[in-house]
């Protein structure tokens, strides 16, 4: 079983190869790693993925769509859902307000029946309320719901993005360094997040870290990414044990 | 007394103007971060459009003002789609550039129109007798400028306050890749922010016309003035624009009608925004109501 499929992609940017003839295969319901030195091209991997980027060759494919020229709010809407790596959030606004933003491509009621604001509208606002308030249940944001989102710490920012992406109702959620920067219990929180939205939601989890302790705990299947290239890919007892792998990390001895 | 609520009246019937000139600007800068060097050109021929419709093809005020801000809706809605929808990602300056270039064009086609050279002024079809309140008059054709100027700002305040696609358009000005992930296209709010933009600039268009006569010159400057009324309110500011613009008005007409004449100085009204601008500028460099962004390091 396959829900995304990326093959043969490379991404140039003038004669730079930032990726060179990927393949990736994610499975359905598992937490798949994307690990590799600074510079290997995990977030334009990424990028390649949600629309940012589009391949040079290659394709990406999501169960029957065909996602590589696909720009990003298409993607968003196949049911693939993005936390990024440097914040992207609306500082200005509410937790809350943040979440219910991300709900904006369920909204799918006509602007006389929101003038009237009953019926559809309403239930469909409802709805989108009750989603919310499950992901902040989730996330554990509750004390932050009516915060400024600029105003909070670095940490709780994060679980902000990936409570945002996770708002899109995915079926598939990349996760771009969600532990950057952050120390040992909230690392750990974000650990407990993703393992439990494996088990109880059902999403799958494409997850690129540098902490490669708590990729070879959480991961059912690893990718190392090198210069662009794959030079590995399995399951974390057998990327521990690859020789490529370990070069890569510890430099070649000659 | 009654001279200074005379100087008052006028002043808020130009600044509203000004205004409304100005949020057309403050929309394309605010969601794209693009200067349109342009914008002086689309309002005049919003104005030149509304005149031809109502003059030449005889159909009733009303209704062309009406046609004329549907069509200049989707004319800049085009500007946006074949000139500017395959810069998207390159620089700014690059863009900048296309606007002045959009700016020659324009220029050239209105002087290829009888427009460009001669003067023309809208039928009148409000009544021609002044309001007279204590004293202060109001012309009918102000009045009429002013509600609709405010009508029109207060829709746009609630399409970006209440309708799904306002507020995508404002999620895309405060973050890009933010709004992209949750699913908006990007494209599709520049083009309406593009529209909108048109829209109201052929609306503040019109009004000139009708109160002070079709001339491009006149158009032209309208155009200009934008540019210290924006400064002033800060750049991405919707009612920074709407203050800035009256504050505009209320300044040229004050000056013009106070110190024109004495000491021998004439046409103040020219001059004087610009210096209490420069002047405001020195305290508040980001505009009365410009966002000052700290960047936490």
């Amino acid at each position: 079983m396959t829900q995304l499929l990326v093959s043969e992609v490379t991404l140039t940017f003038g004669g730079l190869n930032a990726l060179t003839q990927v393949d990736m295969t994610i499975a359905p319901g598992i937490i798949t790693s994307v690990i590799g030195p600074n510079g290997a091209g995990k977030t334009s991997l990424l990028n390649c993925i949600s629309g940012f980027y589009h391949p040079t060759s290659g394709t990406i494919a999501y169960g029957d769509h065909d996602l590589t020229q696909a720009p990003p709010h298409r993607v968003s809407t196949v049911g693939i859902a993005r936390a990024f790596q440097n914040l992207e959030l609306f500082r200005g606004l509410s937790v809350l307000d943040n979440l219910l933003l991300a709900r904006h491509r369920h909204l799918d009621y006509s602007l006389w029946q929101a003038l009237v604001f009953f019926g559809k509208a309403s239930q469909r606002e409802a709805e989108n309320r009750h989603y919310v308030e499950k992901v902040i249940d989730f996330m554990e944001l509750e004390p932050y719901r009516k915060s400024i989102v600029g105003n909070l710490s670095y940490g709780v920012q994060k679980r902000v993005e990936m409570a945002r992406a996770l708002t899109l109702a995915p079926q598939l959620l990349l996760l771009d360094e969600p532990m950057a920067g952050m120390n040992i219990e909230e690392k750990e929180d974000i650990v407990r997040f993703i393992l439990d939205l494996k088990k109880e939601w059902g999403v799958t989890i494409v997850l690129v870290e540098h902490d490669l302790g708590v990729v070879m705990d959480i991961s059912d299947a690893i990718y190392v990414l090198d210069f662009g290239q794959v030079i590995g890919a399995g399951s974390p007892a057998e990327i521990a044990v690859n020789r490529k792998v370990i070069d890569a990390y510890i430099g070649e001895e000659h | 007394m009654s001279y200074f609520l005379q100087l008052v009246v006028s002043g808020i019937v130009v600044g509203s103007i000004y205004a409304l000139s100005a949020l057309g600007f403050v929309l394309i800068y605010k969601s794209s971060r693009v200067l349109n060097i342009a914008h002086g050109q689309i309002i005049a021929s919003g104005a030149f459009i509304t005149y031809s419709l109502t003059v030449w093809m005889g159909i009733p005020l009303v209704l062309s003002f009406a046609l004329g801000l549907c069509i200049t809706f989707f004319l800049a809605m085009s500007v946006e789609r074949i000139f500017l929808r395959r810069l998207i990602g390159e620089p700014i300056i690059s863009v900048i550039m296309v606007t002045i270039g959009l700016m020659s064009i324009l220029d050239g086609i209105i002087y290829l129109t009888p427009f460009g050279t001669e003067n023309f002024s809208f039928p009148p079809f409000l009544p021609t007798t002044p309001l007279v309140f204590s004293g202060v008059s109001v012309s009918w054709t102000q009045l009429v400028g002013v509600a609709l100027t405010a009508a029109m700002i207060g829709g746009l305040s609630w399409f970006f306050r209440r309708s799904t696609m306002g507020i995508a358009m404002r999620a895309v000005a405060d973050d890009q890749m933010a709004a992209m992930s949750i699913g908006i296209s990007i494209p599709k709010v520049f083009g309406l922010a593009w529209a909108l933009a048109g829209m109201s600039a052929a609306a503040a268009g019109a009004l000139i016309g009708n109160i002070t006569g079709l001339n491009f010159d006149t158009l032209h400057a309208f155009g200009i003035t934008v540019f210290p009324v924006v400064i002033l309110g800060g750049l991405d500011s919707i009612l920074g624009a709407v203050v800035a613009g009256i504050i505009m008005g209320l300044i040229q007409q004050f000056a013009a009608g106070y110190l024109d004449g004495s000491w021998g100085l004439s046409s103040t009204g020219e001059i004087m925004p610009y210096l209490i601008l420069l002047v405001i500028l020195l305290f508040k460099p980001h505009g009365l109501f410009g966002i000052h962004e700290i960047e936490r390091v």
